[in-house]
């Protein structure tokens, strides 16, 4: 049995899954649950590239670079939050984030 | 089953393995470690899908630039983890639950409606002249050149705010404001003031002792 399409997104499928259960599991720890985000990211961009080679599209590439950029952004600035989080209230535990609370 | 298939198997193992123990593991450094171990099998998985330029950018960007930065927070913040990990597994039998079905429901919809093999077109990139990378540079040059710049962009936004969120300044530092200096002009540093060739001498002070005016 040859390898398929199915067998790329059935990888990235399973690593969505286990992120998704990552972010369960870790509810309180903020950054655990941006490592999470970044897998869920991983999972996506191998989708993409899946679907590049088999149906011989370099665009997809092109859009796996552009979400690398954004992620590689997105985790600069959520780590600068979460470092100014900690200085702020000491901790890192997402419950006690309830300060805007009504 | 080909070499190439057990290499598949091999990667996606590890892979899955790795982003178990990202998500389980009891210390955060250990998770980030995990999280390279993770992005390395994937860029392992992308090579087999002769994605090169892609596959190198993702280990020189993740691990290396990424997944430091990582490293850096969780070593620099001193984490209490037995008050994050109160309560871990309770939620773990609905997660597993519903991460199951999320992967089962996916893997069974993909794995019998993607039969799709390699096309003729995919045997045309194996000609040994064919380059990934300059196919790409090709289309971020050319099609996709205003994304790009905004790309640019983005990643500069992004220096910027990580800075100015994190940046602290010192209350005790004497610094001067080189705004102020440069806009400075000649009348702020020189007063000329008008004063009459003469003045009358100044009353005398009162010599009430209660008083405690000081002379002018």
């Amino acid at each position: 049995m040859s390898l398929t399409l199915g067998h790329f997104l059935s990888l990235g499928a399973i690593l969505f899954a286990l992120s998704v259960v990552g972010i369960f599991l870790n509810r309180r720890n903020l950054i655990v649950l941006l490592m999470a985000i970044e897998l869920m990211l991983l999972a996506v961009n191998m989708n993409f590239v899946a679907f590049s080679y088999y149906l011989g599209d370099m665009h997809g590439q092109v859009f796996v670079f552009f979400i690398l950029t954004v992620a590689a952004a997105e985790s600069a600035i959520g780590l600068a939050i979460l470092v100014l989080l900690f200085r702020n209230k000491s901790s890192i535990n997402v419950e006690e984030l309830n300060t805007l609370k009504g | 089953m080909d070499v190439k298939t057990g290499f598949f198997y091999l990667f996606s193992a590890l892979l899955l393995f790795a982003s178990l123990r990202v998500i389980t593991a009891r210390n955060p450094v250990q998770a980030a470690l995990y999280l390279v171990l993770a992005f390395t099998q994937a860029a392992a998985v992308w090579l087999l899908l002769k994605a090169e330029f892609l596959a190198i950018t993702l280990v020189l960007v993740y691990v290396g630039a990424v997944m430091v930065l990582f490293l850096f927070v969780v070593m620099m913040l001193d984490i209490q983890m037995d008050k994050l990990r109160d309560g871990f597994w309770k939620a773990a039998p609905l997660a597993g639950l519903i991460g199951a079905v999320i992967a089962l429901e996916m893997a069974a919809v993909l794995l019998g409606g993607f039969r799709v093999t390699e096309s003729a077109q995919v045997a045309a990139q194996a000609a040994p002249d064919y380059s990934n990378t300059k196919e790409l540079g090709k289309l971020l040059y050319t099609q996709y050149l205003l994304p790009l710049e905004v790309a640019a962009v983005l990643l500069l936004v992004a220096i910027i705010a990580a800075i100015a969120l994190t940046l602290r300044e010192r209350k005790d530092s004497r610094h001067l404001d080189p705004s102020l200096q440069v806009r400075v002009k000649a009348r702020d540093r020189v007063q000329v003031l008008k004063m009459a060739p003469t003045m009358a001498a100044p009353p005398p002070p009162p010599e009430d002792d209660t008083t405690k005016e000081a002379k002018p």
